[in-house]
C-alpha cells in the first residue's frame, strides 16, 4: 500500500463567444450634467469584474478618467440587449460594443467642446484627466464637465453613443460542414502533480503550474483572480464534483452540500500562474476572455497525472476513489508509468 | 403563532424585536431586525454564509433559535467598518478575496472570530477557521492570504 506520484499535462484552446446564433451585445453611453458618463448594458457581472473592465474600456475610449464612468447594468427591462455572461464572451463582445458606443459619444463631446473653444473638433485631444485641449496648445482647453454642461444647457446636444457587436451568423457549408463558429480563441497549458493512494483510491492534487494566453490582460489582477478561482473549480470537477455519480441511474446523487463534495480551503494545491499576453486583433484593446478556460485544462491534466501515477485511465469524471480502486483492481494493482 | 420579544445587542446597538415560535436567528436578523448582511445559503448549516458571532463565538445563524440570543450580543458584517473599513475588509479588497460576494459576510465573521481569540494564527489555523464556509469563486487562496495579511500585520485598519 503506497502513495504514487504522477505528473500530467494538458493544453487546450477555448473559443470566445458562440456566434452560430450571431451572439450580439449592445451598449449605450450618455454624459450627465456633472460631466460623468453612464454606460447602460444588460451584460451581467457575476463577480468576474465585468463592470470594472467596462469602466476601463469606456474611459479609455472616451478619454476621461475611469472615476468618471458609471456602469448601470443587469436590468434587462431597461438596458439594451445582451446575450448574457457565458462562453467567456463578456469582455470581448460587450467590450467591443462599449468601444463603438464610446467613440460615438466622444465625437459629440469633442464637437461640443469645439463649439465652445471655436476650433475644429478634429484638432482636439483628451488628456484622460478630464480635460479637452487643442492639439499642441494645452492652454486652450475646456473640461469635460464644461463641455457636457454646454452641450446640455446651451447647445442642445446629446453627448451619447450607441454600440453593438455582432458577428454575422455563420453559414454551414452543406457539403463540407465547414463553418466559422467562433471569432477568437484563448489558450492554456497546465502541468499538474498528483498523489494517488492505492489503498483508499484518493487523489490529491499537490501542484499546478499553468500558462494562460488571454489576449491582452485588460485588468491583470482580475485576470489572476479568474484563473486562480477557475483552476480550483477545474480541480474540483476533476476529482470531486458530480450530480450524477452513477449516470444514467440517479442513485446516490447528492442533494445538499453534505453530499455534494468539493475541495475546501484545506485541500488546495499551490498554483503557479503565468499570464501570456498576445493582444487579439478583434478584441477590445486586445482582450479575449479568461472565463471558462480557467477550469478546462485542469481536468485532462489531472486524469493524465493519475495515469502516470498508477496506470489507471479514467474516462469518466470525476476521478472518484471508487473509480480509481476499480481500475486498480482490474489491472492487478498500481502500475506506474516509466519516467522519461 | 405566539410572538415573543427578544432584546439583544446587534453590533453596537441595543435592539428589541419580536420572534415567532421556532424562528431561526438568520430569519430573525433579516426580517425582524432588518439586518440583511447575513446570507441565506443552504438553511441547514453546511455553507457558512449565515455565520454571525454570538458573544464572540461564531454560530451558523440558520441553526440557532432566535430566542436564545435574549440578552446576548450578536455581531454581523453590517457592524464591521462603520466608520472606516475593518482591516479584514481592507485585506479582502486588496487580495481580491471576493467575487460574487455571497460567502463574504460569513467568511468575514469566521475570520473575525478567529482573530479576536487568536490574533496571530498560523495558515493551518486560518484554514480550520474557514473550513465551514463554502466559496465557489475564489479558490479560497485569496481569502486565506487576506486573513493572514491582517494576522501578520501587513494590513491594519
Amino acid at each position: 500500500m503506497a502513495l504514487h506520484r504522477g505528473r500530467g499535462f494538458a493544453a487546450i484552446n477555448y473559443p470566445i463567444g458562440m456566434n452560430l446564433g450571431g451572439d450580439p451585445s449592445q451598449a449605450l453611453i450618455h454624459s450627465n450634467p456633472d460631466g460623468k458618463f453612464t454606460v447602460a448594458l444588460s451584460a451581467i457581472d457575476l463577480g468576474q469584474g465585468m463592470k470594472s473592465v467596462t469602466r476601463q474600456i469606456a474611459a479609455e475610449t472616451l478619454g476621461v478618467p475611469v472615476e468618471d464612468v458609471y456602469v448601470d447594468t443587469a436590468d434587462s427591462d431597461t438596458g439594451p440587449h445582451d446575450m448574457g455572461s457565458f462562453a467567456s464572451r463578456g469582455t470581448h463582445r460587450m467590450g467591443n460594443a462599449v468601444i463603438m458606443a464610446a467613440r460615438e459619444a466622444r465625437a459629440v463631446m469633442l464637437e461640443a467642446a469645439a463649439e465652445e473653444l471655436e476650433v475644429d473638433a478634429s484638432d482636439l485631444v483628451t488628456d484622460g484627466r478630464g480635460n479637452i485641449h487643442v492639439r499642441g496648445a494645452p492652454g486652450r482647453s475646456i473640461t469635460t464637465l464644461a463641455a457636457a454642461q454646454a452641450a446640455q444647457f446651451k447647445q442642445g446636444r446629446t453627448i451619447a453613443g450607441r454600440g453593438i457587436f455582432l458577428i454575422p451568423l455563420s453559414d454551414v457549408d452543406p457539403d463540407t460542414g465547414e463553418m466559422t463558429p467562433v471569432s477568437t480563441f484563448a489558450h492554456a497549458a497546465m502541468l499538474v502533480e498528483v498523489e494517488v493512494d492505492d489503498e483508499t483510491g484518493e487523489v490529491t492534487v499537490t501542484d499546478m503550474k499553468s500558462a494562460y494566453e488571454v489576449g491582452r490582460a485588460l485588468n491583470p489582477r482580475l485576470v489572476e483572480q479568474q484563473l486562480r478561482g477557475g483552476a480550483w473549480m477545474g480541480m474540483s470537477h476533476a476529482a470531486w464534483e458530480t450530480t450524477e455519480p452513477y449516470y444514467p441511474q440517479r442513485d446516490h446523487g447528492p442533494v445538499d452540500f453534505n453530499t455534494y463534495l468539493m475541495p475546501g480551503p484545506g485541500d488546495l494545491a499551490p498554483h503557479h500562474i503565468s499570464i501570456l499576453e498576445r493582444p487579439a486583433e478583434d478584441g477590445p484593446y486586445g482582450g479575449k476572455g479568461p472565463g471558462e478556460m480557467c477550469a478546462n485544462p485542469v481536468l485532462p491534466a489531472v486524469v493524465n497525472a493519475i495515469y502516470d501515477a498508477v496506470g489507471v485511465r479514467i474516462d469518466e469524471l470525476p476521478a472518484t476513489p471508487e473509480k480509481i480502486l476499480r481500475g486498480l483492481k482490474a489491472q492487478g494493482g498500481a502500475k506506474p508509468k516509466k519516467r522519461l | 403563532m405566539a410572538m415573543k420579544p427578544v432584546t439583544f445587542t446587534l453590533n453596537t446597538e441595543a435592539k428589541a424585536a419580536f420572534t415567532e415560535d421556532g424562528q431561526n436567528l438568520l430569519d430573525f436578523l433579516r426580517r425582524g431586525a432588518g439586518d440583511l448582511s447575513p446570507k441565506y445559503g443552504c438553511g441547514q448549516g453546511t455553507c457558512g454564509a449565515c455565520t454571525v458571532l454570538v458573544d464572540g463565538e461564531p454560530h451558523l445563524s440558520c441553526l440557532v433559535l432566535a430566542e436564545t440570543v435574549q440578552g446576548r450580543r450578536v455581531e454581523t458584517t453590517a457592524g464591521l467598518g462603520q466608520a472606516r473599513p475593518h482591516a479584514l475588509q481592507e485585506a479582502f479588497m486588496e487580495r481580491f478575496a471576493a467575487q460574487c460576494g455571497y460567502c463574504t459576510p460569513g467568511m468575514l465573521m469566521s475570520a473575525k472570530a478567529l482573530l479576536d481569540r487568536n490574533p496571530r494564527p498560523s495558515r493551518e489555523e486560518v484554514i480550520e477557521a474557514i473550513a465551514g464556509n463554502l466559496c465557489r469563486c475564489t479558490g479560497y487562496e485569496p481569502i486565506i492570504a487576506a486573513i493572514l495579511d491582517v494576522a501578520e500585520g501587513r494590513i491594519r485598519a
